[in-house]
């Protein structure tokens, strides 16, 4: 145990309580994990794998199915330009292009210093507002060139910190259930045969025909 | 759902119409299993019936009509229901089929020719069968990097792979070692293990068999022979007692891969790796393949380096060899011969030195077990249960050693069991095991203390004496350590017996053939057939004649004696107790201090380089017969191999031995054993003989009614001290392992393994090395802390390679307390 901070220990332990098996807090652990290093690494894993009682294996299998867990380091900020149709209509390409300039890298690519990682992404339904693009999925529309150049600027200033987490945060604020208004899960060995959440009237079974 | 069924009972069967014929299938059954059963072949890839079913590949899709017209379904997801019409042969379904093949042959590389699947590859069989001929995709296949070893044994190419997920579902239900998972997805989807952690689970190798394609291979048998140039038997694993059926396959004369074959009674069709991969030692360059006569005695080998065990010895042959036996035998004084193993042959080896040993060398100092299993008459006698019994028991009690490490493929049954809900496991041992997880209940104890953990949850107001008086038990029983006297484990069966009359027992004995041997009459007190010397069945008496009057020594017994040097002449028949024994001191006094030792065997191991006689046995593969594994199920067991230079099987042996002395044992062949035993073995009568089924046939029990020992309360800790538990590993440091090149450099490290509050209390950091001391020597290892031993146990391999872990223990002691020291300085002696 050598990866998660003592308070994020402490918070993976209050989710997994969350759960009637410890295997289904893994994806947010992997959040978790996120959030703590900016991108998932083995080390996370490993880690996440003996908290929820799997694999390492199991962990990589499903981190490595989501394309926002990352597991190769991002820049403070992920700059995802939208290339699907609308966008591209309106000059996603030309904005790409631009943004490689910019930043000097290369799309996939991140900035020596760390700050930004460059993307290309699918659509991020706002066509109306094309070319679009996110940081930190945080939206900014019709984007051109200026306007790439002043967010650019505003991020590498911290102009934008308030609004902008760094990569891998979720939350700010994260809620927490205090234990005697949680309700908890039903285990699911302990449902019956209906699901619980359906009413069952004296022998008139709710689901389906019979 | 539905209410229906209340007021009627539920159909028994359930009609459905395949390819227009009227089939009755099971309720719940699923479509592509009824068409089987029915003689219907619908092709598949990831559908495997002793797994859940995922309907991943598509290639069983079928027309299926419920009422509301034909729809091409999934014949692996949907189960069967009243008036289903099935066509499987439908031209829809064919164009499904061709359109299922021909994508999944996109990325496939097609590199038949120099794939090992090649020519027994359901890809290729149904590609020929069932594909379009020809594909449209000439767009560039994906590519990775050749076969990546993901473990020592299995080599993964993920070109061939078509993510059936029948390798990760394996791992995942059914090993239960999910180091193998899908990775990826969308068109990067590939099946891989985490970085650094390969697959290394003991059941890795049933991958490589139920893959449907060339995508896993095992290292050993990589390019090693060609499907159609095997030579094939069907024959029964004896590596360990569980007996899984398996198919051996050979190419040129040497043994090239060993198959699980699926038994409903016992294997499934899995195997563990050890089994599987086991045959290299068959063609080890170690192998005795001539007869050897020592050209010094035995314990003036000083002069002779320990990696030449050989050059002790000359070559000679066999009339020399068993002449001079023969006169060992004759210049022997009475009741000073005596036969140690017997459980590594078939029951017929067993039978024929156990009448060698009655009616020629006029002795009953036999024992095929070290000092390693229950006492004779227990193991054979106790109401015995079969593997199925154990996992549909309400209640299976497992006081045993980690049947992951000892027995792996009943550990696959009773965790299957215990996962379906059939069976559930209680466990009482001193550390965590494999089914740990599995049982609904797990209570660890010191070592050789369960059976008074197990007193006073029986005797107390625990609910555990009430589950178990109210249903049926089956209680797992064996040495979860040799450190510990047999009658401590002997004491759970009194126990239980005593407080639970209708529970049965599994033996977990080890030892593939150790149940045969000793249902064979290779213990003292016993005779074949599983009778006691005391009342020999009439059958036997009058085919044997006269028997030795004196009950004879065990193991313990005979190596006093020889230590003392009352034994004249001591057979080794395959057995090495210098390595298994568990009193390494008494082990070497004994061998060292008996007249003339003979070894029957197969490698030159630590005993068998002692010996003064070494002639060479036949082994596995390279003799038939029968076997008999723990549950007294009797099976067949194939010849498929030469036997290397002059060896020859143990029975044959003893018959030649035989007539040196004067004396027939009266049969010349196997088959005239195998029809002996079941003349003289009323248990045997129905079970034995040349037309035994794949699943064999379990053996009647025992002719007599064990005697339980009395229960004695075990004796107090030495407050300063550990309990030394000898836990056993599947890769260990027998010669099994060592011998077979894919599993040598497996075998597990010596280390000492204390709960992490008792390491704390030593006062050291984890892997540091100790000395530890019992009265009887002293050893150097390393010390780890593991949160699954339970406080008070300190955990050592058993055997260990190179380490003598046995200079601990005191064959005659309850169990063995040691002491951890700390100070530096030289390693004892």
């Amino acid at each position: 145990m050598t990866f998660f901070t003592e308070e994020n220990r402490t918070l993976a332990h209050e989710i997994i309580g969350r759960y009637p098996k410890r295997r289904s807090a893994m994806i947010p652990l992997l959040h978790v994990a996120q959030a703590q290093a900016g991108w998932v690494t083995e080390e996370a894993m490993v880690e996440i794998a003996e908290l929820v009682d799997t694999t390492p294996a199991e962990v990589l299998g499903t981190c490595s199915f989501y394309e926002m867990f990352k597991r190769e380091p991002v820049g403070k900020f992920l700059v995802n330009i939208c290339a699907t149709m609308s966008c591209a209509l309106a000059g996603a390409a030309e904005l790409m292009e631009h943004a490689e300039e910019r930043l000097g890298v290369r799309a996939g690519g991140t900035t020596p210093d760390g700050l930004f990682t460059l993307a290309s992404a699918e659509c991020q339904a706002a066509c109306t507002e094309a070319p679009c693009l996110q940081v930190n999925y945080r939206y900014r529309y019709r984007v051109d060139a200026d306007g790439f150049d002043q967010l650019v600027d505003d991020l590498a200033a911290g102009a934008l910190d308030d609004e902008i987490p760094p990569h891998g945060v979720t939350a700010r604020v994260r809620q927490h259930i205090p234990a005697g208004r949680a309700v908890g899960a039903v285990p699911p060995e302990a449902v019956a045969e209906e699901p619980v959440w359906l009413a069952v009237a004296d022998g008139v079974s709710s689901g389906g025909a019979s | 759902m539905s209410d229906t069924a209340a007021g009627q009972a539920a159909p028994s069967t359930v009609e459905v119409t395949i390819n227009g014929v009227a089939v009755d299938a099971q309720p719940g059954e699923l479509v592509i299993a009824a068409a089987e059963r029915a003689g219907v072949h619908i092709p598949r890839f990831c559908y495997h019936e002793r797994m859940s079913s995922v309907g991943m590949c598509r290639m069983c899709l079928v027309e299926i009509d419920t009422g509301r017209g034909p729809q091409l379904q999934a014949s692996c997801m949907v189960p069967v229901s009243p008036q289903m019409v099935v066509d499987t042969a439908s031209e829809r379904t064919q164009r499904a089929q061709e359109g299922v093949l021909e994508l999944l042959l996109i990325n496939h590389p097609l590199d038949c020719p120099v794939c090992d699947k090649g020519g027994e590859c359901p890809l290729q069989d149904q590609t020929m069968a069932y594909g379009p001929g020809e594909s449209r995709f000439v767009e560039e296949k994906r590519h990775f990097e050749k076969p990546i070893p993901i473990s020592e044994l299995v080599h993964l190419d993920r070109e061939r792979c078509i993510l059936c997920d029948r390798c990760t579902r394996f791992a995942d239900e059914i090993a239960g070692d999910p180091l193998i998972d899908f990775t990826e997805r969308g068109n990067e989807t590939q099946v891989l293990t985490f970085p650094g952690e390969p697959f290394s689970s003991y059941f890795s190798g049933n991958t490589v068999q139920i893959c449907p394609v060339g995508a896993l291979t095992a290292a050993p048998y990589r390019f090693k022979a060609r499907p159609w140039d095997l030579v094939e038997t069907e024959s029964t694993c004896t590596t360990c007692s569980v007996g899984c059926r398996i198919a051996v396959q050979s190419s040129r004369n040497e043994l090239v891969r060993y198959l699980g074959v699926d038994i409903d009674p016992v294997n499934h069709g899995w195997l563990c790796d050890k089994g599987r991969f086991a045959f290299g030692s068959v063609a080890s360059p170690n192998r005795v393949t001539t007869p050897l006569q020592a050209r010094v005695p035995s314990g003036t080998t000083s002069d002779l380096s320990d990696d030449e065990p050989l050059r002790r010895f000359q070559p000679t042959d066999w009339a020399n060899a068993l002449g001079a036996v023969a006169a060992a035998i004759r210049a022997a004084r009475p009741g000073a011969i005596a036969v140690l193993g017997g459980a590594r042959g078939t029951n017929e080896d067993a039978y024929a030195w156990s009448k060698l040993a009655r009616t020629v060398l006029r002795t009953d100092h036999v024992d095929a077990q070290l000092s390693d299993g229950l006492p004779a008459e227990l193991a054979v006698g106790l109401p015995a249960a079969t593997i199925d019994e154990a996992c549909s028991a309400d209640t299976t009690l497992l006081v045993c050693g980690d049947l992951r490490e000892e027995l792996p493929v009943l550990h696959l049954r009773l965790r299957g069991a215990a996962r379906a809900g059939t069976t559930r496991l209680v466990e009482i041992a001193p550390t965590t095991t494999g089914l740990t997880r599995n049982a609904v209940r797990a209570e660890q104890c010191r070592g050789g203390e369960a059976a008074s953990v197990l007193r006073n949850l029986l005797d107390g107001d625990d609910p555990l004496a009430g589950e178990l008086a109210s249903g049926s038990v089956v209680v797992v029983l064996g040495r979860s350590s040799v450190s510990e006297s047999a009658e401590a484990t002997a004491e759970v069966a009194s126990v239980i017996s005593a407080r639970v009359p209708h529970a049965r027992f599994l033996v977990a004995a080890r030892r593939g053939n150790v149940r045969g041997a000793l249902d064979m009459g290779l213990a003292p007190g016993m005779l074949p057939g599983r009778a006691l010397s005391a009342s020999p069945p009439p059958e036997l008496a009058s085919a044997w004649g006269e028997l030795p009057g004196e009950r004879g020594h065990d193991a313990t017994g005979i190596l006093t004696a020889a230590a003392s040097g009352e034994i004249d002449v001591l057979f080794l028949l395959g057995a090495d107790p210098l390595t298994d024994f568990p009193d390494s001191m008494l082990a070497r006094l004994g061998v060292s201090g008996a007249g003339t030792v003979v070894a029957v065997d197969s490698f030159v191991s630590q005993s068998v380089a002692e010996a003064d006689i070494v002639l060479p046995a036949a082994v596995f593969g390279e003799k038939s017969g029968t076997t008999t594994n723990l549950e007294g199920r009797v099976s067949a067991v194939g010849e498929l191999v030469t036997a290397p230079g002059s060896a020859r099987p143990d029975w044959m042996i003893a018959a030649e031995l035989a007539v040196l002395c004067g004396l027939d044992l009266g049969f010349v062949s196997v088959e005239e054993i195998t029809a002996e035993i079941a003349a003289v073995c009323t248990t045997h009568a129905g079970a034995i003989g040349p037309e035994l089924a794949a699943d064999g046939v379990v053996a009647s029990g025992a002719a007599f009614e064990p005697e339980f020992p009395p229960e004695h309360v075990a004796p107090a800790r030495d407050a300063y001290g550990l309990r030394l538990v000898c836990s056993r590993k599947l890769y260990d440091g027998g010669v099994t392992v060592s011998q077979a090149p894919a599993l040598a450099s497996l075998a597990a490290d010596t280390v000492l393994r204390v709960h992490p509050v008792d390491l704390e209390r030593v006062g050291v950091e984890s892997g540091t090395e100790v000395e530890v001391h019992s009265d009887r020597g002293a050893l150097r290892l390393p010390i780890v802390a593991d949160a699954g031993i339970a406080r008070g146990n300190v955990v050592v391999l058993f055997p260990s390679p190179h380490i003598d872990v046995g200079a601990l223990i005191d064959a005659t002691a309850p169990v063995t307390d040691v002491r951890i020291e700390t100070r530096g300085g030289e390693a004892p002696r």
